[in-house]
């Protein structure tokens, strides 16, 4: 496979390999390499390999929220990508281009993950919740205890946040003090909600 | 009859004073709350910049062929073309700081438009780069540096004859010569940027001649004209919306460049254009607070009343220079002789823009790490140095204030049990602790703002204000004064903000908007309440001046039967409803709103003398604030205030490469922030005695923001008997202070 060409708004003009490129290229490639055969995946068309990238487009069915979706996708499509810009599900907010915020946070498979880098090709087939499943007319827990606790500002990061402390509830309902201090932190704040978070989760565990 | 604008007192209030939830709590919760970054039209375009790579350079050439040809790609937008001047000879932009945006591509998907940015083939010739802000000597060696300006101030006077110039350098050392303590320090606070969490964008649409924004901003009121001046457009041609803003602190007031062009985009494909900056862009572009280093001489008498001050600090603002000003040095403590210099230094990095409490962090955090120095030198307790030299300060707070803020602070602390000499703690293996204090001011005057409101006839109400929610709660608040007003519930109230639509409403920006809007609701509210009244008395035949509205009843204050639920008083109105607007200036003298507060905190931390990690254990906020409307909300300020300062004082910097001018951490894998683990202990307490509240409301979101830097510096000092000189005190530095002292 052909490097790709370099990218000036990083700076790396003439040279080097980013994650990022890495991502949109070969990644997304392999990807949908393992894919490729999966029943889910339908109607491939049009690829391109010519530069590096895929730009095959596919219909792929999403099980978001407890509901089928159909979504176009090309192998490079994120999960994130998808959620906001087909179904918009804009809870999960594009913050950071890796985990590092936390602010995509959604839940595969019961699990917390980034929807920023998961590539929407291995989403398939796996049950997909964001955190609008959390609100509607019956509000978990969770962001009933935030807005009790007052446990947001702006409130870009809380969806991601509500998300994050829905998972670790979950996994440790009787959390202690001292587990969800060292539990949480893959999720950042830039107004600085963390000591009300952390009282929101006392309220939800109870104590 | 004119309405006289009052609050109500302690007793009577009903809802002011209480921890009310925030309104908009579940929205933003669970993501049901839309920002500007959320905001999907049907056949929206999305843009994305190419950003300059270098900190200084000239561009040559910028190529968009193959970036044009990308599938999904509508439309290129060169922002710095070269061309060629009327003479022949060609122009070619300098760009002066890495990030500046030179192109924007927008395409049916992110993906597409990020890939066409790759495409674009950039030729560029670089020039000299210059980013060192630290050294003052090598700045003014490179024609860097420019006067900040300065002051001098003496009880002696210089004789008629005398150089004014002169006569200081001799006043000053000989009052530093006649001093029992002298020190002499060195301090200092690195770069750091807003970091918004939503970056700095808009969503740009037009309907014929009128342009639609959904912008980012902390200044919806204000961003239609300066969209229209830049269009050549009428401002009524342009409205601008904002119902979330993901973080702004001091950064996104107006719509910068990039919204412009997003507009222009949006004009020539006649399509929605959205265009956000990436994250890196948003750390080097979307704004920076600028750093600040100082050199003092302190001298004292011997029981630590410091009789003189004689500073020199610099730093920079980026590429447009700058400099913290002097006029807050040093920071609340004002001896009666001082001399302070200021120098700019012009970088090769993006202009600084305001940062929460403008100069005031950064002031406090190189100036009264001075005052803590010289109580570690005569081994004095540094609260003792601190509470003594209250006799000279110049604040908008009182001394008394701040002596009975010290007072809590240090019992909430058990600052006297913990308290130790510095360096001379008990280690506990390599660890040692430490406390640390700061003290700090701000105005918090209430800003313009204009209410229009709507009592209904069937009881309904509603209010349309101009402002913006900038992560206060500006509804709650908003709510608040309108339920207490009409002796109604919170949720009853429907409060309609984020609009340029809407009756005009100040900028938020230097803890105006609580003042703000709590004038503009409360004299809205009390004027409707007066026609409601008239009505009301009339009915219930009693006098209109003795009409009281609490409860969820509207009546007479003097007989109890005389009175109806709210739903029966409105209904009175019969077809019309009530329609008012009213309003307050900024700067006008009145009842409800001052300026003027002052704030004292106290950190312990400990520090790992073989690593170099420093831990908050626990960090104290005593925080005066006037009236407070929200008990609930006011806390959270000043625990995000706090959390933001362990974040300047422990982690976060902008780091540069000295020679292509680049941020090289600006993504969040790189650029240190704390997580939900760093922040130890936080207690706030609210300082409220009935003196306070009298002044009216006064604005809370900055000044808590200021004394981290100081304070946690202070402590560090203290558990290691060691300054490490230059915040965020990273393990690495803790390390070569401490191998620097052996």
């Amino acid at each position: 496979m052909k490097r790709l060409s370099g990218d000036a708004s990083t700076g790396r003009v003439a040279s080097g390999f980013s994650r990022r490129e890495f991502l949109r290229g070969s990644g997304a490639a392999a990807a949908a390499t393992a894919l490729a055969g999966a029943s889910q995946v339908a109607a491939g068309e049009g690829d391109e390999k010519s530069d590096g990238v895929v730009r095959g487009k596919a219909t792929v069915v999403l099980d978001v929220n407890g509901g089928k979706h159909e979504v176009q996708v090309q192998p490079r499509t994120t999960l994130l990508d998808v959620l906001r810009n087909q179904l918009d599900l804009t809870g999960a907010k594009p913050v950071s281009a890796d985990p590092s915020s936390g602010a995509a946070t959604v839940l595969i498979d019961d699990k917390p993950a980034c929807a920023a880098s998961t590539l929407v090709l291995q989403t398939v087939g796996k049950k997909i919740r964001t955190v609008e499943s959390l609100g509607g007319k019956k509000l978990d827990a969770v962001p009933e205890a935030f807005t009790h606790a007052d446990a947001e500002q702006c409130g870009f990061c809380t969806p991601g946040f509500v998300v994050a402390v829905r998972a670790f509830l979950n996994e440790h309902p009787k959390a202690t003090d001292e587990q969800i201090r060292s539990g949480l932190n893959g999720n950042i704040c830039r107004c600085g909600t963390y000591a009300n978070i952390i009282r929101a989760i006392s309220i939800v565990r109870g104590g | 009859m004119a309405v006289e604008y009052s609050w109500p007192t302690k007793e009577e209030s009903k809802v002011i004073g209480t921890s009310h939830d925030r309104l908009d709590g579940a929205a933003k919760a669970t993501g049901a709350a839309k920002y500007t970054y959320d905001t999907n039209p049907p056949k929206l375009l999305i843009a994305r910049g190419l950003g300059c790579p270098h900190g200084h350079c000239r561009i040559l050439d910028i190529d968009t062929t193959a970036a044009e040809k990308v599938p999904g790609v509508v439309h290129v937008h060169v922002l710095q073309k070269p061309k060629l001047g009327d003479d022949g000879k060609p122009i070619q932009p300098e760009i002066e700081w890495e990030g500046e945006l030179l192109a924007v591509v927008s395409a049916e998907t992110e993906a597409a438009a990020t890939e066409g940015v790759a495409k674009i083939k950039l030729d560029f010739e670089p020039l000299d780069v210059f980013v060192d802000d630290e050294d003052l000597a090598a700045a003014e060696k490179a024609g860097r540096t420019s006067k900040g300006g300065g002051k001098v101030q003496l009880e002696k006077e210089p004789g008629d004859d005398e150089d004014e110039d002169e006569f200081a350098e001799k006043e000053i050392n000989r009052l530093l010569g006649e001093a029992k303590r002298v020190v002499e320090g060195y301090y200092g606070i690195r770069p750091i940027t807003h970091c918004c969490l939503e970056p700095h964008g808009s969503v740009c649409s037009w309907e014929g001649d009128k342009l639609s924004a959904h912008l980012s901003t902390q200044n919806v009121s204000g961003t239609d004209e300066q969209f229209a001046n830049a269009l050549k457009i009428a401002a009524g041609d342009v409205h601008v919306e904002c119902q979330y803003i993901g973080g702004g602190f001091g950064s996104k007031f107006a719509p910068d460049y990039w919204a412009i062009a997003a507009a222009e985009i949006s004009k020539a494909t006649g399509r929605p254009v959205k265009l956000m900056l990436t994250r890196d862009q948003e750390l080097k572009l979307g704004g920076n607070r600028p750093s600040g280093y100082l050199k003092v001489r302190l001298g004292a008498d011997a029981d630590g009343m410091v009789t003189v001050w004689d500073s020199q600090h610099w730093g920079t603002g980026g590429g447009r220079g700058g400099v913290v000003g002097h006029g807050v040095i040093p920071y609340v403590y004002r001896p009666k002789n001082f001399r302070r210099v200021a120098t700019a230094i012009k970088t090769n990095c993006a202009p600084s823009r305001a940062w929460r409490a403008p100069d005031h962090p950064q002031a406090c955090a190189i100036s009264q790490t001075a005052y803590d120095d010289l109580a570690a030198k005569m081994g004095a307790d540094s609260y003792d140095i601190f509470r003594k030299n209250l006799a000279n300060i110049d604040s908008n707070q009182k001394a008394e204030v701040y002596a009975a803020e010290m007072e809590i602070a240090a019992k909430l602390m058990d600052w006297k049990a913990k308290w130790h000499p510095h360096g001379k703690g008990q280690a506990n293996g390599s660890v040692v602790e430490g406390l640390g204090m700061a003290i700090h001011t701000w105005q918090g005057t209430a800003n313009t703002s204009n209410c229009m409101l709507r009592i209904h006839p069937d009881g309904s109400v509603e209010s349309f204000c101009g402002t913006q929610d900038l992560g206060t709660g500006t509804r709650t608040v908003c709510a608040m004064v309108l339920a207490e007003t009409f002796g109604i519930a919170v949720e009853s109230v429907k409060i309609n903000i984020g609009s340029s639509k809407y009756p005009e409403s100040g900028a938020s920006g230097g803890s105006t908007t609580v003042g703000a809007v709590s004038e503009s609701h409360r004299r809205a509210g009390l004027d409707a309440l007066e026609k409601l009244a008239e009505v009301v008395a009339k009915k219930l035949e009693v006098d209109a001046a003795s009409i009281v509205a609490t409860g969820g009843r509207v009546g007479s204050q003097d007989d109890a039967a005389k009175s109806l639920s709210w739903k029966e008083a409105c209904s009175l109105l019969g077809h019309k409803a009530i329609e008012v607007t009213a309003g307050y200036k900024i700067g006008t003298k009145s009842p409800l709103s001052s300026a003027g507060v002052g704030g004292v905190q106290m950190a312990h931390v400990a520090v790992d003398r073989e690593t170099g990690v420093v831990r908050m254990k626990k960090f104290v906020a005593v925080q005066d604030m006037g009236l407070i409307i929200n008990r609930k909300l006011a806390e959270s300020q000043i625990h995000g205030a706090m959390i933001m300062g362990i974040a300047y004082a422990l982690f976060e910097e902008r780091i540069t490469d000295p020679k292509t001018g680049q941020f090289v951490n600006a993504e969040l894998s790189d650029y240190k922030l704390p997580r939900l683990g760093d922040i130890g202990e936080l207690v706030v307490e609210l300082y409220e005695p009935e003196s306070e509240r009298a002044r009216g409301v006064i604005g809370l979101g900055e000044p808590p923001v200021i004394s981290p830097g100081a304070a946690i510096s202070n402590a560090v000092c203290n558990a290691l008997g060691v300054r490490v000189p230059v915040l965020p005190l990273t393990p690495k530095r803790v390390v070569e202070a401490l191998s620097a002292k052996a």
